[in-house]
């Protein structure tokens, strides 16, 4: 069954990053939701453009640091008292002051892997096809030009009206991207 | 709200933040992906000269390890006391180079330290493979290579544990974490460059190996959201971390009871010394980089000198510990320290501890004249002396602590073999050809990063136009923002305008570029006549107002400053009395240059001036004229400090 070629949304494209501030800010403000931009690098203060909520990443990293932190202290004091018990220069089994620099160690180690997958994992990274690959002028976000794409299935989307919109909003260029 | 009249170096200057712009030249985004990744698709001659010469030192290595693991360790110079000896000298030594990367990637962005951006990639890259060589040298030491696991807590047949309470042990788990975060943080920051590259990319190979490792990165600030806020927190952790380690590497020697390493000055002293190190080496690899990968305009002058202060500060710091070392060993009384120290500084290795000392203390020093920290060429040289150097210090800690124990019928004296030398030689073909590797095939410079600290990077940049706020009839007719007014609102807290319609933030620009681009439009002349002399010279009652101001004049700041409008008008040059004609042409040279403000204080004090002579205040106008006509319109807005900011940086 050879299928249509569904939209995936529109793409405009913006000439510098003034440009798609302003016009991140009508977006938001006409009331999308599925909707992104994107940018080669980012965009300093383009979340509040784009009414996006700050990031969640901080909370993960603190669970999965202290959780590394606890376990890094667990497993040298299991292995020191309960699973190996040896008394090594006079010291009790449970010679907590020698066990902070693995505590802390693990403690950083496994807030780092919560920020970098934490993020791949909010991001849905990695993620090697996306239907925005399919415009041409797309490649370019990582460049120098700047896009918005407003997504086919928001529910305020109109083909006629959505890039309307986008073409007031200064876009060098509006297309249709497929999905 | 002000701009002023650009006299020099406008294009290396930062017109945003008026300071001398990190990246010289103004080139465009684009530009800058091209200038990072040219190299990449086209590797010059200099590259394979240097990377066959690291690929043959690597061949050294190899055989050397090939040799120890079929002889052992005894092919070494290790004797009786000195246990320790060559493998841990180079540890140390790895490890320290280890860590400038991640001071520049984490303490520098913590700093906000935007110079960071042009050389942070490379420092990551040469601390990944500086620890790569670190680790290779504790693990060949132990002899047995295939028990290394050992060190680390696996559950195994033996019912065995790792002593935790062993500084050597913390060390497994410092520089193995170290390693991980540093591998993790580097990646972080290539995924937006690798999307750079994929896109880029002629060569299916090249789109599908860069396409991978980018994980098809698409720029979207919905993830750009949650990856700035990992970087940070990477940032926030590495800084700990990279602190700690070397502590812990300290500890090593600090914890054990051994006259000369069993002091408390051990850690910070470390610390600085990586610091040091580091940056030597950062400048060692960089300094041909930006030279034969064609990045002058991104690693500037500006960046080697910033590199080199720090090799300065830190340079004193180690100086200081080395200086504290001695007097502590004096003021302890202890006479087993005191003999260490004495020991070092005149015993055997005082050859040793004598290069150390002017490698560390004295050829930093050259630093302090600009003219040499600005030298690429002094610099390079410079750097190679506080690699010497370094490494002496590790060998001076560990050698000459060790060859004289507490008994002196075991004292002996180390020489390194042969194989100790090629050991140590190798080690450096494997951290030079792993960075041959990457920057051939990897984007040395942090792409991303670097157009994030461009002035046109900023949303201000090319006019600073109100932004439009979230409230009003638009987004009361969109229900689904309601959840977000929060966030929204805040739009507003960082806007310097005023509320105003979406209709007419298009058309009223409350300062910056476009209202430049009016005025000069309308009249030339109506720059300078806006000129007013400095602020101490107000009381004095002349004024520069000039006699063929056009009523179109007196709208200039009733746009800028609606509230004010009508004051300059009261100031018409028409009802003036000439009184001093001297005053104006005193005031003049400074006027030309101090930016014009339309700010409330200033708009009265015309209206009080007494304007001078007609002809006089229109002599005067004409130097400002000429300056006038150097303005670019695109640059006017930048802050009022135009005078501060010398030549420094702006050359190559």
């Amino acid at each position: 069954m050879a299928k249509r070629p569904k939209t995936y949304g529109l793409l405009a494209e913006y000439e510098n990053s003034a440009d798609l501030y302003h016009a991140c800010e009508r977006v938001r403000d006409a009331g999308y939701a599925a909707w992104d931009a994107h940018t080669p690098f980012p965009v300093h203060g383009l979340e509040k453009a784009m009414g996006l909520r700050p990031s969640i990443v901080p909370w993960i990293v603190c669970v999965m640091g202290f959780s590394g932190a606890a376990l890094g202290f667990a497993l040298q004091y299991w292995a020191s008292t309960i699973a190996y018990p040896l008394i090594i220069s006079a010291k009790p089994y449970n010679s907590y002051p020698a066990f902070v620099p693995v505590t802390f160690e693990l403690g950083i180690l496994l807030g780092s892997f919560g920020a970098v997958f934490g993020m791949f994992g909010l991001n849905k990274l990695p993620q090697l096809y996306h239907s925005l690959f399919n415009s041409s002028r797309f490649p370019r976000f990582s460049d120098d030009r700047f896009f918005i794409s407003i997504e086919a299935r928001d529910p305020k989307y109109d083909p006629e009206r959505t890039r309307r919109l986008l073409e007031s909003t200064g876009a060098t260029a509006v297309e249709e991207v497929e999905d | 709200m002000s701009h002023y009249v650009q006299t020099q170096h406008e294009h290396d200057q930062d017109p945003l933040e008026g300071r001398t712009a990190l990246i010289t030249g103004s080139p465009s985004f684009h530009q800058v992906t091209e200038m990072v990744a040219a190299p990449i698709d086209n590797p010059n001659k200099a590259w394979w000269l240097f990377f066959m010469a690291s690929l043959s030192l690597l061949g050294v290595f190899g055989i050397s390890l090939a040799w120890l693991l079929w002889e052992g360790v005894g092919i070494w110079g290790h004797n009786n006391p000195v246990m320790w000896a060559w493998p841990i000298v180079n540890f140390v030594f790895w490890v320290g180079i280890g860590h400038a990367g991640t001071l520049i990637s984490a303490i520098l962005f913590l700093f906000r330290q935007k110079w960071r951006t042009s050389i942070n990639r490379a420092a990551e890259a040469m601390t990944i493979f500086a620890v790569i060589c670190a680790l290779m040298f504790p693990t060949i030491h132990i002899g047995r290579v295939w028990v290394i696991y050992w060190a680390l807590p696996i559950p195994n047949q033996m019912q065995m544990w790792p002593n935790f309470r062993s500084p050597l042990l913390w060390d497994v788990f410092a520089v193995s974490t170290y390693f991980t975060v540093s591998l993790l943080f580097w990646y972080v920051g290539l995924i937006p460059d690798l999307a750079t590259m994929r896109d880029r990319a002629k060569t299916r190979i090249r789109q599908v190996a860069y396409g991978v490792f980018a994980l098809g990165w698409r720029g979207s600030h919905r993830h750009w959201v949650n990856y700035e806020s990992a970087y940070l927190l990477l940032a926030a952790m590495a800084t700990p971390l990279v602190l700690s380690v070397h502590s812990i590497v300290s500890f090593d020697f600090a914890v054990s009871q051994l006259p000369g390493w069993h002091t408390t000055i051990f850690p910070p002293y470390f610390v600085a010394g990586a610091i040091f190190s580091g940056f030597g080496m950062v400048l060692t690899l960089l300094i041909p980089l930006r030279k034969w990968f064609g990045l002058t305009q991104i690693i500037t002058i500006k960046h080697l000198e910033n590199m080199a202060k720090i090799i300065l500060l830190t340079g004193c710091i180690v100086g200081y510990a080395y200086a504290l070392e001695f007097f502590i060993a004096w003021y302890s009384g202890n006479p087993l320290e005191t003999f260490a120290f004495v020991n070092r500084a005149f015993g055997d290795y005082s050859w040793a501890y004598w290069i150390m000392w002017s490698c560390n203390v004295i050829t930093p020093q050259f630093i302090w004249s600009k003219s040499i920290r600005r030298n690429p060429a002094a610099l390079f040289v410079l750097s190679i002396f506080v690699n010497i150097g370094m490494w002496f210090e590790r060998f001076v800690i560990v050698v000459t602590s060790l060859h004289h124990d507490f008994l002196p019928s075991s004292w002996d004296y180390f020489t390194p073999t042969m194989w100790d030398w090629s050991t140590l030689i190798g080690s450096f073909g494997l951290f030079f050809t792993l960075f041959c590797l990457f920057a051939r095939y990897l984007p040395a410079i942090a792409i991303s990063e670097v157009k994030g600290v461009m002035p046109q990077a900023s949303p201000h940049f090319g006019g600073h136009k109100s932004h439009r706020p979230a409230s009003g009839p638009s987004r009361a007719a969109t229900p689904s923002s309601h959840g977000r007014s929060g966030v929204m609102d805040s739009v507003h807290d960082e806007d310097d305008a005023p509320d105003s319609s979406s209709a007419s933030a298009k058309v009223v620009v409350t300062g910056g570029a476009a209202v430049a681009r009016d005025r000069s439009a309308e009249d030339d002349a109506d720059v300078p006549t806006r000129v007013e002399p400095p602020r101490a010279k107000a009381e004095e009652p002349a004024k520069a107002e000039p006699a063929k101001a056009e009523p179109a004049k007196a709208e200039e700041p009733a746009k800028a400053e609606p509230a004010k409008a009508e004051e300059p008008a009261k100031a018409e040059p028409a009802k003036a009395e000439p009184v001093k004609a001297e005053e104006p042409a005193k005031a003049e040279p400074v006027k030309a240059e101090e930016p014009a403000k339309a700010e409330p204080a200033k708009a009265e004090e015309p209206a009080k001036a007494e304007p001078a002579k007609a002809e006089e205040s229109a002599k005067a106008e004409e130097p400002a004229k000429d300056e006038a006509a150097k303005v670019d319109a695109d640059f006017l807005f930048a802050p009022p400090k135009p005078k501060d900011e010398g030549p420094s940086g702006s050359k190559e």
